[in-house]
């Protein structure tokens, strides 16, 4: 008997599709066999911005070839909403005015995909143009906001910057960023009988597309089944905005009692679905000679697009990490979610965090600057004490602060004082190409901010032969969640992995789940997981205790079997012997994160169970000429607490870091001034291809950091927080154009810090400096 | 005339007939043949998610290059063996080495992208692997990742070379595949495939193209397919005549004489590189850059030059090396300068009934210097924001010839006069350099567009001269960030 089984927790277990993956055999919504007489179906698109709907003719679209269906607003049995914070400002269609380019006009159905697009074109919509707001000082101007004002607020920053011994201010921009999941949206919905549908679709969160489609179909939600097995990537782009597909696609279904798909072509993908918020964030800063800051007063504000969607937790989400790892003695923050003629920005992969930590950053370089400081000396007078000074702006103290250790670590590894002299040294004698060098911190906060989304469901089969069954709520986006909840189910049951098979997330079997985001997945659906083989656990013990006339602390849970009273029992033939005399071997489980609360009014809560935290030291060269630059290293010390799975952690810091650096470096996005998105394909919006990862790339995860909570196996959240150690590349950027000016100046490089941005930059630097030409 | 497609589908013979002229490889895969390994991630050739490999006959072995299949028109298919990532699992469902390198290296997260990769991976797998990390970058700069940051996909693709697996069941078939693609390649009958008034033409010489063209003036002269894909799965164009160049194997021929290179029409990016980096070095690194490894095995310097793109990368190459543009009409042939040939945005100086049959590239001469840069957001795989070319030829210190072109600085690829009329006669030094950079005003009018705007296009167009200067004038600083940094100081 093996003393271990294969695939429990701590093990760096292979991603449980990658023989699938590797093979082409893995099935996306797409690969499923389309049943008989499956319909495709194009959704038409708004062409303006923003504009009243005068009139829509869509009689040649209902004469064109191949064509079902075509239907409207008017053919929605239930409400024209899918707003999924309940704003009631989503339409399925558009009724009576367009607010986006590509805002859904109606929806073809017909025999073929290019059938369905070509009739989709012969719509004659007449538009009466409205101006397009585009831009958040005319949203706040107008007073326009998706969702209220966010504050939160401690000490008294007016008066103490007033009274700080150094003061300064700016204003900063932060671009968007495109998901670019590389499988686009798609569903497919099959109709049953009574009414009932069946939706496969690309979606992180079922549970709420299962709730939206019903409201749409005027159904209960009872008559929905919504199923994902995988997706091909996400990262917050299918929390929401899968669903007005598969709405449509059900609706279609529903019209035409024909199985109904809706798949997107990259373009139409691009234009109709949100990506992360831009924003604008107007910065004060009082600070002593010494570089402490002893007051911070940011305000900011996102273009949030056209509908509320997230956007209200999003910029609040800004501001839990407008702090990063930083004690502000006195703060006053706000976010303004502003309205705009854009599609709806969403979540990504950090949901607001990210801009926050890239606003408090910029504030510690400006101070840097001020003084002539090292950013990092700056940053690390700043940081939140142990036990004092650890009072975040929404008043929630921190307890589980490692950001000393853990920068202190990586500046000794990294080498950074060394190199950075190095550097110095290297650039004054360079004069077309610049070095630079930054080491940035992440403190991410973990848990859903919406308290009641921090739950989960898990259910769990053992069937007759001893093979396991595995379903929870959690959705599999290339994460590595099914395989990180299989291996707390195989240490709990002390079997083998192989024994258990991971099912589609399906709301049929786990209701009312949340969505697949925030980091979650591991610890909330793991903890469910775990509970449910708890409770088989339990069963097959007690009644193993009672066969041997034992108590139930006498049965030894082994690899593969159990001890009782020295005998050794298989778990294969106690499953078997447990179903004869009938013992349930079937249990769900469930799990409620503790502790947290958070009131928006009052701006003061627990919001976040704990914190995971992490560090990079980024190194670059930068081409003066053309503002291009190269990342030549990167080091990144991070913490997960203990790992469930470290190849699989691994991987999300590592492509997590590479997403963040896209984000802050190539990615832009990029409307004209009609508010048409021109970036809406591969060809024009560039993510990081494979050269532009950095060729020393030291990638570590903080040994000996166990999650001083109890959550599964003391381990932490990985999905979001390793994101923003990408801004220690944007900082290094910075540190390498500040060369140009002896470091006297402050760069204030915004991101994207693209070729573009970093020349005008340099130009900035060169002409305020000493003057002239390259 | 022959009215089917002949190939090999893995090692299954494939005739298809009657099929839709633009059905691409990739609808075809999914939808015909139910391969649902092949993924569509863009429909434009930028993704990669649906790399497959087409093999064709080559000095008497078989040549395996990644392609796009969402890009590819299924005539096009015609004499190759198509392998998907179907193909590559043994038959007792051992992986391939590419497959297990990927899965033991952690080398997916979700997946879509896999397939792709798995499929670029393998013609370098089959050439021997061992290559290095910026090769193995390289060749899969047109396969985008998502999740992982590429890592683990870059350390399996160095491990190839000794990772076992399955590889009897397509080695042990090379020699009967090989047999069967020359035996479909010995045709010379002109492949014609019709669905309704559409058609889709595939002459074997260069004469029965001249006279096709004839024949259906304003046909779609395709190439590669990475423009003209597009005008399908993006634009959903009608294309009523099509007359495809794959299967002239004139045109795919590089002649070389003392003076010039003559590269022909459908000789791809790939094919043609080497021989113009042996010249004109920074061409070489140009094309790299310029498109990815699937784009450059099925795109043309031809194809390229023939869309009249402003942001096409060949022409302001070319221009900057004084290339000649050869046009075929019937069996008349005319010769015109490249740069005349680009009149207007959109507009060429091409008859409805003419072929760019080939491009005539003379040999640097020694007094020549030639420098080349690309500025894009992305270093590989992106479209040019501004493409800068400059030869300069010097006497002794002073320039006496400076041909400067630029992409992405006007509606057309562009000769800067101006800044070539002040360099002219002058020393080659800073003076007079940064006049030459002042006078570029005078010669574009950059637009603002999602690339850049007006203001950093001419900016970075008179630094890029500069650059070209510091280069060429015995100053040994670093100046390049990416690429063989050795090229700077040629």
């Amino acid at each position: 008997m093996s003393e271990r089984i294969v695939g429990g927790v701590h093990e760096a277990r292979v991603h449980d599709s990658a023989h699938k993956h590797v093979t082409g055999a893995a099935v996306y919504v797409d690969d499923i066999p389309e049943p008989a007489r499956t319909v495709q179906v194009h959704i038409g698109q708004s062409a303006r911005a923003h504009a009243r709907l005068v009139r829509m003719d869509l009689d040649a679209v209902r004469r064109a070839p191949g064509v079902v269906a075509v239907l409207t607003a008017a053919d929605i049995p239930g409400v024209n909403d899918l707003s999924a914070v309940h704003a009631h400002d989503e339409p399925v269609f558009a009724v009576d005015k367009v607010m986006f380019a590509g805002q859904a006009l109606f929806a073809v159905a017909a025999e073929t995909r290019l059938q369905a697009r070509r009739a989709a074109a012969l719509a004659v919509v007449e538009y009466a143009d409205l101006p397009p707001v585009l831009d958040t000082d005319t949203a706040r101007a107008a007073g326009d906001l998706v969702w209220p004002i966010g504050r939160m607020q401690r000490g008294d920053a007016p008066a103490a910057l007033a009274r700080a011994p150094r003061r300064l201010q700016g204003r900063m921009t932060i671009g968007g960023q495109e998901h670019f999941y590389l499988e686009g949206m798609v569903a497919l919905a099959v109709p049953g009988e009574d009414g009932d549908v069946l939706v496969h679709c690309s979606t992180q969160h079922p549970s709420e597309g299962q709730l939206l489609i019903a409201q749409v179909l005027g159904v209960p939600s009872h008559a929905v089944t919504v199923e994902c097995r995988r997706m091909g990537g996400a990262f917050g782009g299918k929390e929401t905005h899968a669903n007005l597909f598969a709405a449509v696609a059900a609706l279609v279904a529903r019209a035409t009692g024909r199985p109904a798909k809706c798949r997107l072509d990259r373009d139409d993908d691009m234009i109709m679905t949100g990506k992360r918020h831009d924003f604008t964030i107007d910065y004060e800063v009082g600070f002593d000679e010494t570089g402490v800051i002893k007051a911070v007063a940011m305000d900011f504000a996102s273009r949030c697009g056209w509908s509320a969607d997230l956007s209200g937790p999003v910029n609040d989400r800004a501001l839990f990490h407008a702090d990063n790892c930083y004690f502000y003695e006195n703060v006053r923050l706000a976010c303004f979610p502003c309205r705009t003629n854009m599609v709806s920005a969403t979540a990504f992969r950090g949901f607001g965090g990210p801009q926050g930590v890239v606003a408090a950053e910029r504030v510690i370089e400006e101070v840097a600057f001020a003084l002539g400081l090292d950013p990092l000396d700056v940053r690390k007078r700043n940081f939140y004490g142990r036990a004092e000074r650890n009072l975040t702006p929404y008043h929630q103290a921190i307890e589980d602060n490692i950001i000393h250790e853990l920068v202190e670590e990586l500046e000794r590894t990294s080498n950074y004082r060394a190199r950075r002299d190095e550097i110095r040294a290297w650039n004054r004698t360079s004069r077309w190409q610049r070095r630079g060098l930054a080491l940035t911190p992440v403190k991410f906060g973990i848990s859903f901010t919406m308290t009641a989304y921090n739950q989960a469901g898990a259910l769990l089969h053992v069937y007759r032969d001893g093979s396991i069954q595995l379903n929870h709520g959690g959705t599999e986006m290339g994460q590595g969640l099914y395989v990180k909840v299989a291996q707390v189910v195989a240490e709990e049951l002390q079997v083998d992995i192989d024994r258990i098979r991971l099912t589609a997330t399906n709301t049929s079997k786990v209701p009312n789940t949340s969505a697949t985001a925030a980091s979650s997945g591991s610890d909330l659906n793991g903890m469910a997981a775990q509970a449910a083989a708890r409770t088989i656990k339990e069963r097959l013990t007690a009644f193993a205790a009672a066969r041997a006339q034992a108590s139930a602390e006498e049965v030894v849970w082994l690899p593969g079997r159990i001890r009782v009273k020295g005998e050794e029992i298989l778990f294969d033939k106690l499953v078997h012997d447990a179903y004869f005399a009938r013992i349930q071997l079937s249990a769900t489980g469930f799990y409620a994160t503790p502790k947290i609360h958070w009131s928006r009014e009052e701006g003061r809560g627990r919001p976040f169970y704990y914190y995971a935290y992490g560090a990079a030291c980024s190194e670059v060269t930068v081409d003066t000429l053309t503002g291009e630059h190269r990342v030549d290293r990167v080091d990144i010390l991070h913490d997960v607490g203990r790992s469930l799975n470290p190849a699989i952690d691994l991987g999300q810091v590592e492509g997590g870091f590479i997403q963040g650096m896209g984000w802050l470096t190539m990615e832009e996005l990029w409307w004209d001034a009609d508010g048409r998105l021109r970036t809406h394909a591969p060809s024009t919006y560039k993510i990081p291809c494979a050269s532009d990862r950095p060729p020393v790339f030291n990638v570590r995860l903080m040994e000996g950091v166990a999650n001083r909570e109890p959550t599964i196996h003391r381990s932490k959240a990985v999905g979001e927080p390793p994101l923003m150690l990408a801004i220690s590349v944007l900082h290094a950027i910075s540190d390498a154009v500040a060369s140009i000016a002896d470091h006297k100046l402050p760069p204030r490089l915004d991101p994207p810090a693209t070729p573009e941005k970093v020349l005008a930059a340099i130009e900035r630097l060169r002409a305020s400096d000493s003057g002239g030409a390259p | 005339m022959r009215d089917s497609i002949e190939f090999l589908l893995g090692h299954e013979r494939r005739s298809l007939r009657g099929v839709d002229p633009t059905l691409t490889v990739l609808d075809y895969l999914r939808s015909h043949e139910h391969r649902k390994g092949t993924k569509e991630g863009c429909a434009e050739g930028d993704c990669g998610a649906c790399t497959v490999v087409l093999a064709r006959p080559a000095g008497g072995r078989l040549d395996y290059r990644a392609v796009n299949a969402c890009i590819q028109f299924v005539p096009t298919l015609d004499g190759c063996q198509l392998l998907t990532v179907e193909d590559l699992q043994g038959p007792d469902g051992e992986l391939h080495p590419v497959q297990r390198a990927l899965v033991e290296a952690h080398g997916s997260q979700c997946g879509f992208c896999t397939p792709g990769f798995v499929m670029s991976l393998f013609p370098l797998w089959r050439a021997g692997g061992g290559a290095t990390r910026a090769e193995i970058a390289d060749r899969l700069a047109g396969n985008l990742c998502r999740c992982t940051g590429y890592g683990p996909i870059l350390a399996a693709a160095e491990r190839l070379a000794e990772t076992p697996g399955a590889t009897a069941h397509l080695l042990g078939r090379e020699v009967e595949v090989l047999a069967q693609l020359e035996a479909l390649a010995d045709d010379r009958s002109t492949l014609l495939i019709e669905d309704g008034d559409r058609r889709f033409l595939a002459p074997a010489t260069l004469e029965a193209l001249a006279d096709l063209l004839l024949a259906h003036p304003g046909a779609t002269v395709l190439a590669g397919s990475t423009d003209v894909g597009l005008w399908v799965t993006k634009q959903d164009r009608r294309l009523e005549t099509i007359i495809w160049l794959g299967r002239v194997a004139e045109l795919r021929e590089i002649r070389a004489s003392a003076e010039a290179i003559e590269i022909g029409a459908g000789v791809t990016c790939a094919d043609g590189m080497a021989a113009l980096a042996a010249e004109w070095p920074d061409m070489g690194e140009v094309y790299r850059r310029y498109a990815s490894p699937p784009i450059r095995n099925t795109a043309t310097i031809g194809g390229n030059i023939a869309n009249g793109s402003p942001i096409g990368d060949s022409a302001p190459l070319l221009i900057a090396a004084g290339a000649t543009l050869v046009l075929r009409r019937g069996r008349q042939r005319r010769r015109l300068p490249l740069e005349d040939f680009f009149l207007a945005y959109g507009k060429q100086d091409r008859r409805p009934d003419e072929l760019v049959e080939a491009v005539i590239v003379p040999r640097r001469r020694p007094e020549q210097r030639f420098r080349a840069y690309k500025i894009s957001k992305r270093f590989d795989q992106d479209i040019s924001a501004v493409l800068g070319a400059f030869t300069i030829t010097l006497d002794g210190g002073t320039v006496r010839e400076a041909r400067i072109a630029y992409g992405g600085m006007a509606a057309t690829p562009k000769r800067a006069a101006a800044a070539e009329a002040s360099l002219r006669g002058r020393a080659w030094a800073e003076p007079t350099v940064r006049a030459a950079m002042a006078a570029l005003a005078q010669d574009f009018s950059p637009i603002t567009d999602m690339r850049a705007s007006a203001g950093y296009r001419l900016q970075v167009a008179r630094n890029l001269l500069l650059k070209a200067w510091l280069e060429t004038s015995g100053h040994s600083a670093e100046t390049r960030l990416v690429g063989d940094r050795s090229l700077a100081h040629v």
